[in-house]
């Protein structure tokens, strides 16, 4: 028996598949996979993000302390709600976790963080905010639904007071806003528009029915996987992990190198990894029939080093099996993957491989 | 509780086998393995003249989750397959009794020991403890 999220009996009532994830008991799926990662594509789906963990840091030196403490920069928050994607370093530069941080206010910072690394997550983090007088607040009152899909905006702000449906849509990607007990966010894990919104957990199940009155199609696992693969999105424990830096793991983009002067966890480490010729994440495509997975050998003409699958999957959008695969950085456009001891041809792409409900690769 | 038909035979990795005319087998997989797979998006069936010898891995089904061996029930040489399910993978979720077969055998030798559909029921409640 795991963790059960306030919404755990509605799903088992809606006849979802339950898994442990990170010791969560969580839906996999509702009856077809596939049918949810369409809704999600075509017109809104709704996942329970629930067992991911909420912390509110607070403090006087809060922006100071997450200056040092995560790779991306806080101070490029210039707007309260606005939010930010960030690596969690260690001191060589390898990945703790990678979490979304977002300004609640001036000595305010909330960050959300994966359900698998959350006692680690806090265990690192407990250990330096005392010296910064930061407080570590975990929101365990909260419950949290992502929407997502074209439609998902629309519906979530038919939800909301008329008064606040306007600011509501208003709200720039990537930004958040409270609208009475709830903090809903522009943000999301599956390449679509959508609302991130974390709740009192005694709001959740009301909201999930209303939700599904307005045709919103509950997704599970299952779907997000694929979803996010697809966009091109990392996996924590998959695509990056404690054996491997932001620049082998396709997330350069979110170390800020300026300016000089912030120190953070990590930074010696990635400057140095910068001058070598490290590995790289690509997206790879399979050229013939099957389906990559994770931990699958990626063999290259002229590179001595075999890459690997990180993560691999069937995008049910391309109708082909889609894959990202850390590889030596003198690896060309054309390599091969080994299935069941047999190679099949795959192509070097740069991912996303779909956004928007749109191919972004050629097939 | 899953559809067990009563004219099959079962093994404990979930095939099922329907005697043909003419002394041949058809061969598939069945409704629990199929709902256990989730939705199917690649199916690698054996090529016509290969010969089988029970035990022997010889189909893939691979779904959004994973993939897992099929394994040939009975010795034989493969007659036939089914060519639709690699344009249609989701046929074996829709009617794995049916349009879902995976390939057929001529056998030589009679069926091994295999599980009617009253003992394979009783074997998915077990394994379900």
């Amino acid at each position: 028996m795991g963790l059960k999220t306030p919404l755990y009996d509605l799903h088992v009532a809606q006849g979802a598949k339950i898994v442990d994830f990170g010791g969560w008991d969580m839906p996999l799926h509702y009856g077809s996979q596939l049918e949810e990662h369409h809704a999600v594509r075509r017109d809104a789906g709704m996942f329970d993000v629930s067992h991911m963990a909420v912390l509110d840091l607070t403090g006087g030196r809060c922006r100071e302390f997450l200056r040092m403490l995560l790779a991306n920069d806080v101070a490029r928050l210039e707007e309260f709600g606005k939010a930010l994607y960030t690596c969690m370093l260690k001191p060589d530069g390898c990945v703790i976790d990678d979490l979304i941080v977002y300004l609640v206010a001036d000595t305010w910072y909330r960050l959300v963080v994966n359900a698998g690394t959350r006692d680690k997550d806090l265990v690192w983090i407990q250990a330096r905010a005392a010296e910064f007088g930061v407080t570590v607040l975990e929101r365990k009152d909260l419950a949290m639904i992502a929407v997502q899909g074209p439609n998902a905006r629309l519906k979530v702000a038919a939800m909301l007071a008329p008064a606040q449906q306007a600011a509501a849509l208003e709200l720039k990607p990537f930004t958040a806003a409270a609208f009475g007990s709830w903090f809903v966010a522009r943000t999301g894990y599956t390449g679509e528009d959508g609302f991130e919104i974390m709740m009192p957990a005694a709001d959740a199940a009301t909201a999930w029915q209303r939700l599904l009155e307005r045709a919103v199609q509950p997704a599970g696992l299952g779907a997000r996987d694929t979803l996010r693969l697809e966009a091109g999105l990392n996996l924590y424990g998959n695509d990056m992990d404690e054996q491997h830096h932001p620049l082998e793991s396709g997330l350069a983009w979110t170390v800020a190198f300026e300016p000089e002067e912030r120190d953070f966890i990590g930074r010696a480490a990635l400057q140095r990894a910068r001058e070598l010729d490290c590995d790289r994440l690509v997206g790879l495509l399979l050229e013939e029939r099957g389906v990559l997975r994770s931990h699958q050998r990626v063999l290259a003409a002229g590179v001595a080093r075999e890459g690997m699958v990180t993560s691999g999957t069937f995008s049910p959008t391309l109708n082909r099996s889609i894959a990202l695969a850390r590889v030596p950085s003198t690896t060309g456009a054309a390599v091969q993957v080994e299935i069941r001891g047999k190679l099949h041809a795959a192509r070097v792409v740069k991912p996303p491989f779909v956004r928007r409900g749109k191919a972004m690769i050629e097939i | 509780m899953s559809n067990i038909p009563d004219d099959l035979h079962y093994t404990k990795s979930h095939e099922w086998v329907r005697p043909i005319a003419g002394g041949g087998v058809e061969i598939g997989i069945t409704e629990h393995a199929q709902s256990a797979l989730g939705d199917l998006v690649f199916v690698e069936v054996p090529d016509v003249g290969r010969n089988l010898r029970a035990g022997d891995a010889c189909a893939v089904v691979e779904s959004v989750k994973a993939a897992s061996d099929v394994y040939s029930p009975v010795t034989g040489t493969v007659i036939a397959n089914n060519a639709a399910l690699s344009a249609k993978p989701e046929l074996l979720n829709q009617d794995p009794y049916g349009e879902g077969w995976l390939f057929r055998l001529q056998t030589s030798a009679d069926l091994p020991p295999l599980m009617n559909a009253a003992a394979y029921a009783s074997f998915l409640q077990d394994e379900a403890k």
